[in-house]
């Protein structure tokens, strides 16, 4: 009985607490702020990247608001966490739709398409870098989804032409093998690839990596012993990254005869494969520059200076670190254009939108590339650059590049159709 | 409340195989009815009916899933399999034959049905932890398959977008919309289960669940009867993957991995296995806790922190807190949240008099 009546006071407070919650104004409702919604992953299976990724955003901003914000508007980038689940990435989105975001920054590649018909139907864009779909790079076809980075197709044709100039310009007879994470993101440059193939008239052969790819023994013993490749492409996420590095060389393998994609290729790959001075060699592509040496990174060092406050060791892995500004700094562009656009009043989310289009020139000191965003070219350009560990550090090998674009950009208009 | 039971008296054999016998249960299946589908959807607004979504999917999975484990006792660790197998049935369906929901929906829940039979067989054999495992092995086996065959799932992405469901040529857009359609599929597969627990099947699905081979004794053929529970439980599940793909436009088999089977598992042990209200009240409560434990962080954690490190330790936070809450409801209440709520009935029906 006393227990019954207990119980009751906690539900019914349970129950208040709930209501007083779900009805608490939110601190989005200030004067002369603009408001980017972000979802990120800190948790889940892509916390590697999100750890790293989501705090580089908040610096940015941080940044941005120190210097007085854009024409006058403070920014404020709210962040959830989906924990790469798609039921939470839809609450998130619908939170900030109401909480009145004007872009929106996505984590995940299903996610990304999931959002996609409600970006279009509320009219806020989102930007996926360097995951969702390469089909996405269509404009007309996605109309409020930016890639705003080299995506999938676009990183398997500049492998490919990578690979081309490192042995000697001339692909015939040569062996490439394809080492790949087995999901749908895994195998998304493959069209691409087997276009090229035929051609330049390669052998080409892959394999495949089974979730969750802490296991590649197997794989690893198929390349280096019966295929002999001339070149190893890496598309792998996650541990498996640490784990290719760690095996090739293991089996003698020569790490220079290897290109990691975007997301096989961070400082946190490269320590857990035992360090810069253990994958000499390896070659990794971006798509924003890497290494802690770029103007935007010295001003936030220098925000944390005037703070008193240490400066981050997020800011060590540089290559995630730059893609969270990558994707701040593009929105935040984006929101600048609009408000010039606009006369200086808050924009809509369909007023960023044709920011995003018109984001040209922006490079802050080649952290990012010479990206041009178009209406109907929401990829920018597909610019990679490749890095090598040399020394100890990442080398930039060659300047920003494409390879194979008209042939990329088939498959860009072609898709979906 | 302020009258009593013992003026009810049963005069007719239809009074006596009633769905709701007691005259509260009426008027409380018509308070919520009136709360449902009349002030919750005036009174929330787009986000709040967005979130009401999410939790009217979960429900229909969960009421499945408590078919198959709360009274079969049959353990299924792979309906997120079976989910996605309904909405790629549905997928393709909407986009090559151009079918409307009500085909689509039937039909991904019996092709569902169909896999989940099959992946049944092996409990004919095995209980328990076994059958855990052999279930884990669908849920893999079907991931791969709609992964590598292009002809399920449309090629490089594995991802079909599909155009939302549409009544009388009205495409369902809005949230409001879209919570009435759901609330439908969620009202029919409540009232459903209620019927089904109640047949000859359903006391066959008790019988094994109490003790399958004094059921076996007593006539009950054991084997047809698990089928059944993973053919229907499944059924749900396909439903469910329908649901969702209609929901967020796509169907993506990345959605729909081993933890989602996890988290329908959750759902029902923390609602209270084999109970009606069990499952709803464990989708509320799994769906709904999260989003609560990050608006109290957020709202409460701004008197201390800065914005950049309070979303730093928030994620993480959130789980813990949720991980913890989850442990203390189990603890306090290891029958459920539905032992709970029976509590709260028992204590109301007699109140005032309560003595």
């Amino acid at each position: 009985m006393r227990m019954t009546r207990r119980t009751l006071a906690a539900l019914a407070f349970t129950g208040s607490a709930v209501a007083a919650l779900w009805g608490a104004p939110n601190a989005a409702a200030q004067q002369k702020e603009i408001l980017v919604g972000a979802q990120c992953d800190r948790t889940g299976p892509t916390q590697i990247t999100g750890t790293v990724f989501c705090p580089a955003v908040q610096d940015y901003v941080n940044l941005i608001n120190s210097k007085g914000g854009i024409g006058g508007y403070k920014i404020r980038i709210d962040e959830i966490d989906n924990n790469y689940q798609v039921p939470a990435a839809i609450e998130a989105y619908e939170r900030h739709k109401q909480m009145g975001m004007v872009s929106h920054i996505i984590w995940g590649t299903p996610q990304a398409l999931a959002l996609n018909p409600r970006l279009t139907q509320d009219k806020i864009a989102g930007t996926s870098p360097g995951f969702g779909s390469a089909a996405a790079a269509n404009g007309t076809k996605y109309p409020y989804l930016f890639p705003a980075a080299a995506t999938y197709w676009s990183q398997g044709g500049a492998a490919i032409d990578f690979i081309k100039r490192k042995l000697g310009g001339d692909l015939k007879g040569k062996k490439i093998a394809y080492l790949y994470y087995d999901n749908p993101a895994g195998t998304e440059p493959l069209p691409v690839i087997n276009d090229i193939q035929s051609l330049e008239g390669f052998e080409f052969r892959t394999f495949a990596v089974p979730p969750p790819g802490v296991e590649m023994g197997a794989q690893i013993l198929d390349i280096t012993q019966r295929f002999r490749p001339d070149f190893v492409i890496a598309h792998l996420f996650g541990r498996s990254p640490a784990l290719a590095m760690r095996d090739l060389k293991r089996s003698g393998f020569p790490l220079r005869k290897v290109l990691g994609l975007v997301w096989a290729s961070s400082e946190a790959d490269i320590s857990a494969a035992g360090g810069m001075a253990a994958v000499e060699g390896y070659s990794t592509m971006q798509f924003t520059g890497v290494g802690p040496d770029y103007p935007v990174l010295n001003e936030i060092r220098a925000m944390y200076q005037k703070e008193g406050k240490p400066v981050p060791a997020t800011m060590g892995t540089t290559v995630y670190y730059n893609r969270g500004i990558l994707d701040a700094a593009l929105h935040i562009e984006a929101i600048r254009l609009a408000l010039v656009a606009n006369g200086g009043k808050p924009p809509t989310g369909e007023q960023v939108k044709n920011g995003f289009e018109h984001i040209k020139d922006f490079t802050l000191g080649g952290l990012l590339p010479p990206l041009e965003i178009t209406p109907q070219d929401h990829e920018g350009g597909g610019w990679v650059k490749v890095f090598q560990v040399k020394g100890g550090k990442f080398v930039a090998d060659g300047d920003w590049f494409r390879g194979y674009r008209e042939l990329v950009l088939r498959h860009v208009n072609g898709a979906g159709s | 409340m302020f009258y009593r039971e013992s003026g009810v008296f049963k005069t007719s054999y239809a009074a006596d195989t009633a769905l709701m016998p007691l005259p509260s249960t009426r008027v409380g299946a018509a308070l919520a009815g009136l709360l449902f589908l009349g002030v919750l959807p005036l009174v929330f607004g787009e986000y709040g009916l967005s979130v009401c979504n999410l939790i009217l999917i979960a429900v229909v999975g969960a009421i499945g899933l408590n078919i198959l484990v709360g009274y079969t006792d049959q353990v299924s660790i792979g309906h997120g399999a079976f989910m996605s197998v309904g909405a790629y049935t549905a997928a393709n369906l909407i986009v090559r034959l151009d079918a409307p929901f009500w085909l689509a929906i039937p039909a991904g829940g019996c092709m569902a049905a169909f896999i989940g039979t099959l992946v049944g067989i092996p409990s004919l054999r095995i209980k328990g932890l076994y059958l855990a495992i052999a279930t884990l092995a669908a849920q893999l086996i079907i991931e791969w398959t709609i992964n590598h065959v292009p002809a399920i799932s449309g090629g490089v992405q594995s991802t079909i977008q599909v155009s939302p469901p549409s009544i009388f040529g009205q495409a369902l857009t809005q949230p409001w919309q879209i919570y009435f359609f759901l609330m439908f599929f969620v009202i029919i597969a409540f009232v459903a289960t209620q019927n089904l627990i109640r047949s000859r099947i359903g006391r066959a699905f008790i019988a094994i669940r109490d003790q399958d081979i004094a059921a076996e004794i007593i006539g009950i053929n054991i084997a047809r009867y698990k089928l059944y529970a993973f053919a229907i439980s499944s059924f749900y599940a396909g439903v469910t993957g329908v649901l969702y793909t209609y929901y967020l436009g796509i169907a993506n088999y990345e959605q729909f991995q081993l933890t989602v089977s996890i988290d329908f598992l959750a759902m029902i042990i923390i609602g209270g296995l084999g109970s009606p209200l069990g499952p709803v009240f464990g989708a509320i409560f799994v769906t709904l806790l999260p989003i609560l434990v990050r608006r109290f962080l957020e709202t409460f954690g701004g008197y201390f922190l800065d914005y950049s490190d309070l979303a730093a330790i928030i994620p993480s936070l959130r789980l813990a807190i949720f991980g913890a809450l989850i442990i203390f409801f189990l603890v306090v209440e290891p029958e459920g949240l539905n032992r709970l709520w029976r509590k709260v009935r028992a204590y109301f029906r007699t109140w005032p008099f309560s003595y």
